[in-house]
């Protein structure tokens, strides 16, 4: 799956400039726990998350991961969007609930992958 | 790569937006050398999930990074409260963080698991009221 296409499953917004829409992200995990990001997540491209904090891009950086969700309407701060944009990591903004958000991307064909057990 | 570089970083304490700078930086500086994607990234978790307890738990302390022929070497020393019960701490799931720091994504009683789990070497010493050094050794291969 693009991003691009992510973006219009989720009717979300770009909140970071210069997004590769044509990057191609095959695996994707939800969470507002970091510390199970952290704990069990492994080779996923994309984070979906409702925490809105730096650490989620910190989080995410140390994950190797391209593309950053915010679901449920959260506004990442402009420390979040520079943070993202230095680790060259997308940043969208969408509406819908987490559970909604995921379940759509599963619909669509977008997985979870390995995760560590 | 015969010559060995060492990195030193000082974490701030109850600073938890700066938190993983350090990890952050050494990242950088492991993908320059050109390691390994997956050894790069065992090392820079582990090391953040360390930085993340030095700034919750002990207020601050420092990292020092050696990375030399075949082995990355993690040490994180702090002055904070010490880990009273070492066992219990190291089980998944066992936290003494506050609901402040569980909002805001950690404390989940992961982060000394997720280091021994990451690292190929993990030591932990610990002492009530001076301090905690962790030891950890992530090889390249």
């Amino acid at each position: 799956m693009k991003i691009k296409e992510i973006a219009e499953i989720l009717q979300a917004t770009p909140v970071t400039p210069n997004v590769d829409f044509e990057r191609e992200v095959h695996t994707a995990c939800g969470s507002d726990m970091m510390s199970d990001v952290l704990a069990y997540v492994k080779n996923q491209s994309v984070l979906i998350t409702g925490l809105n904090n730096p650490q989620v891009v910190r989080t995410a950086d140390m994950m190797d991961m391209v593309c950053i969700v915010f679901v449920r309407g959260k506004k990442p701060d402009e420390q979040i969007l520079t943070l993202a944009q230095e680790r060259h990591i997308a940043v969208f903004t969408s509406e819908l609930t987490m559970f909604t958000a995921c379940g759509k991307l599963y619909e669509q064909g977008l997985r979870g992958g390995e995760s560590h057990g | 790569m015969a010559e060995v570089i060492t990195l030193e970083y000082t974490v701030p304490g109850d600073d938890f937006t700066r938190a993983g700078e350090a990890s952050a930086d050494m990242k950088s500086r492991l993908k320059k050398l050109g390691l390994p994607a997956d050894v790069v990234r065992r090392a820079a978790i582990a090391l953040y999930e360390g930085e993340i307890n030095l700034a919750i738990h002990a207020h601050g302390g420092c990292i020092c990074v050696t990375v030399s022929e075949g082995v990355i070497k993690m040490v994180l020393a702090d002055k904070g409260p010490g880990i009273e019960n070492i066992a219990l701490a190291m089980s998944e799931g066992y936290s003494t963080a506050p609901d402040e720091v569980r909002s805001l994504g950690f404390g989940a009683g992961m982060g000394l698991p997720n280091m021994k789990k990451y690292s190929d070497v993990f030591d932990i010493e610990s002492t009530v009221g001076v301090g905690t050094t962790i030891q950890m050794e992530v090889n390249i291969s």
